[in-house]
């Protein structure tokens, strides 16, 4: 089972890698990747350079090229493709049929991972993505454990799951909550709640409002920490609560699935975070290296340790965490 | 310019479906789409049902295509699309790419929704291919993407292999999750949500504490708070859309098809209500409301 994490810079990179990730995640400059973040991210001599250091290592590095490519600017995800290609990386993290197709023929030794930004929930859809040569599939995180204990046992292809980091709660690539508000949507410009329309206010009180485009996303009391305006989980009124109508501000950590994704055979444990800074890279990959290591070793007796916990729960969105869709009761 | 009505997203009583079908027989809607796409706990109507209203339609003249579901999840809603996609009879509206799965199977043409992503000449080439017949876009994209879109040589070669249909009318069906909102908002999990959507026949309204709509609530579905309504932007599509979709609503549906068709040519225009938006096609936030009345007096202006 490989620990996947994320790497936004150089720094981060070497942050995963001398803390035991088997394989990391990086993504260009520019809107074909969905972390189009100002400041994150590799160009192509860089992805070089990132390539030589991840293999020097025994390692492997993927690139995500994982937005929907534009009419005008088709050429910028197929250069992303050849560049990509030409720096030796190892695996393509792709959403859209076109880069799939362009990829496919194109580089047909490559390794294709289907991105969670496709959306494949079901047998038939993982079915649709063979004709690409898919390797393996990511998983969106709306399928309970049962669900992704059923695909496993299903479909040929590899799977890989979100195993801590930002909760997006909605199917990706298929949510366009963001561009609702907005006008910038992961699928168009490859950032969701975009910080250019982020606007904090101070209220009478102390407090704090946040905004998003204009649009009220929460109120903080003046003893409350204030969280990152993310349009889906703020605090809204539905009848006469008010609440976090779609999510909490928590962050997904599937620490206690882990016996249960490695005997279903789960082939990649995904960290999400490649806006995050290399210190928190390197606390996350060092943690779940050692819980990966140990329920490797003995599945049967694996508990979680409480100094893992307490590590990812100072590295949570408002210290939570939850298990998420793949916990029923989360539904 | 065609119209559709597209399948009603919300959960109504099944009378309250079968009345909302004998009205759109007797109107003079093109096409109807039929089926559930939210959630597959919602059984009001099954899957005999809607065939029989499919075929009821049909004899009145109506073109019919079975919508199947959005988010699939598990081995029993594949089952059910298995039922969809091998009606025989109708063709199908693909909400997710498993359906394609299904449907190329037995190489049957279909209906691309518009929760497939399809952004680019390319992967709408691969799909026509397929056999998409008719493709209903995005709802995040612009008049301007469209066209654009449909200027490139690669389309324009299968241009008369498919038509292109736009959601113009409703609440935006914009994001769909694991987690039932509406049970939520009852403060019931999932697995007990006993159906509670039933009483909201146009979903639940969610405000921003400072009173602005924001969404509707619709199930795992996510709607927009305020009424997409390109009712006075028809001029512009024609085309660029063959067929414009109106998404059933609780009241006033078919009133608003008759104002639809009054104004295809921008002649008896209709102010939008202070909740409503045209935001995305005009590529701006799906949530803007543009002021149509500069855009028609040019209009005039130049013709």
């Amino acid at each position: 089972m490989e620990l996947l994490c994320p790497a936004g810079s150089m720094p981060a990179l070497k942050a995963a890698l001398e803390n035991g990730a088997d394989a990391v995640y990086v993504g260009f400059k520019g809107e074909t990747n969905a972390r189009h973040f100002a400041g994150l991210n590799l160009d192509a001599a860089s992805l070089r350079e990132a390539a030589r250091l991840v293999h020097s290592y025994g390692k492997k590095i993927h690139v995500a090229i994982n937005t929907f490519a534009h009419v005008k600017t088709w050429d910028h995800w197929r250069q992303a493709v050849d560049d990509a290609a030409a720096a030796g990386v190892d695996v393509l993290i792709v959403a859209d049929i076109a880069v799939l197709a362009y990829a496919a023929e194109r580089y047909p030794k490559m390794e294709l991972h289907l991105s969670v930004q496709a959306s494949a929930t079901n047998a038939a859809a993982i079915d649709f993505y063979k004709q690409f040569g898919v390797k393996r599939v990511v998983l969106p995180r709306v399928l309970s454990m049962q669900q992704v204990r059923s695909l496993a046992r299903t479909t040929d292809v590899e799977l890989e799951v979100f195993a801590f980091g930002s909760l997006c709660i909605m199917a990706e690539g298929r949510c366009y909550l963001s561009s609702y508000m907005t006008g910038e949507s992961p699928n168009t410009a490859g950032a969701c709640s975009p910080a250019q329309y982020v606007r904090w206010d101070e209220t009478a009180d102390g407090g704090l409002e946040s905004r998003l485009n204009g649009i009220m996303i929460d109120r903080f009391a003046a003893d409350e920490t204030a969280g990152y305006p993310t349009l889906c989980k703020g605090r809204f009124q539905v009848g006469d609560a008010t609440y976090h109508a779609l999510e909490e501000p928590t962050s997904l950590n599937t620490l206690d699935l882990l016996p249960e994704l490695y005997r279903e055979g789960i082939a990649s444990l995904k960290i999400e975070g490649r806006q995050r800074s290399p210190a928190y890279v390197a606390q996350i990959t060092r943690v779940w290296r050692q819980a990966i290591d140990r329920v490797m070793q003995d599945p049967e007796h694996f508990t979680v340790q409480r100094d893992w916990n307490a590590v990812l729960a100072n590295l949570s969105e408002g210290s939570q965490t939850t298990l998420g869709a793949y916990h029923r009761k989360w539904k | 310019m065609k119209f559709s009505f597209g399948p009603i997203l919300y959960f109504w009583p099944k009378a309250q479906v079968e009345c909302f079908y004998e009205q759109v027989a007797s109107s003079d809607v093109d096409c109807v789409y039929l089926g559930e796409t939210v959630c597959s706990k919602r059984r009001e109507l099954k899957f005999e049902d809607y065939f029989r209203i499919a075929q009821t339609l049909r004899e009145a003249g109506k073109q019919v295509c079975l919508s199947s579901m959005t988010l699939l999840e598990a081995p029993s809603e594949l089952r059910e699309l298995r039922k969809y996609c091998d009606n025989g009879e109708f063709m199908v509206e693909a909400n997710d790419v498993g359906a394609i799965s299904f449907l190329h199977e037995n190489k049957l043409p279909f209906v691309g929704g518009s929760a497939l992503q399809i952004y680019n000449q390319h992967s709408l080439r691969k799909l026509v291919g397929m056999g998409m017949k008719r493709w209903v876009i995005p709802v995040e994209l612009s008049r301007d993407w469209l066209a654009e879109l449909l200027a490139e040589p690669l389309i324009e070669s299968v241009r008369d292999c498919f038509e292109t249909e736009l959601f113009a009318f409703g609440h935006l069906p914009l994001a769909w999750s694991g987690r039932c909102f509406t049970a939520r908002s009852e403060n019931r999990a999932k697995d007990q949500c006993e159906l509670c959507c039933i009483k909201y026949p146009e979903g639940r309204k969610v405000t921003s504490q400072d009173g602005t709509d924001v969404f509707v609530l619709n199930g795992i579905q996510t709607q927009s708070g305020t009424r997409y309504n390109l009712i006075n932007q028809l001029k512009g599509m024609h085309g660029l859309v063959d067929m414009v979709r109106l998404s059933p609503q609780a009241h006033d549906t078919m009133s608003w098809l008759r104002r639809f068709k009054m104004n295809q040519d921008g002649l008896q225009p209709y102010p939008l209500a202070r909740n409503e938006s045209n935001g995305y096609w005009l590529k701006l936030a799906g949530l803007v409301q543009a002021d149509e009345s500069k855009q028609t007096k040019v209009e005039k202006y130049e013709s």
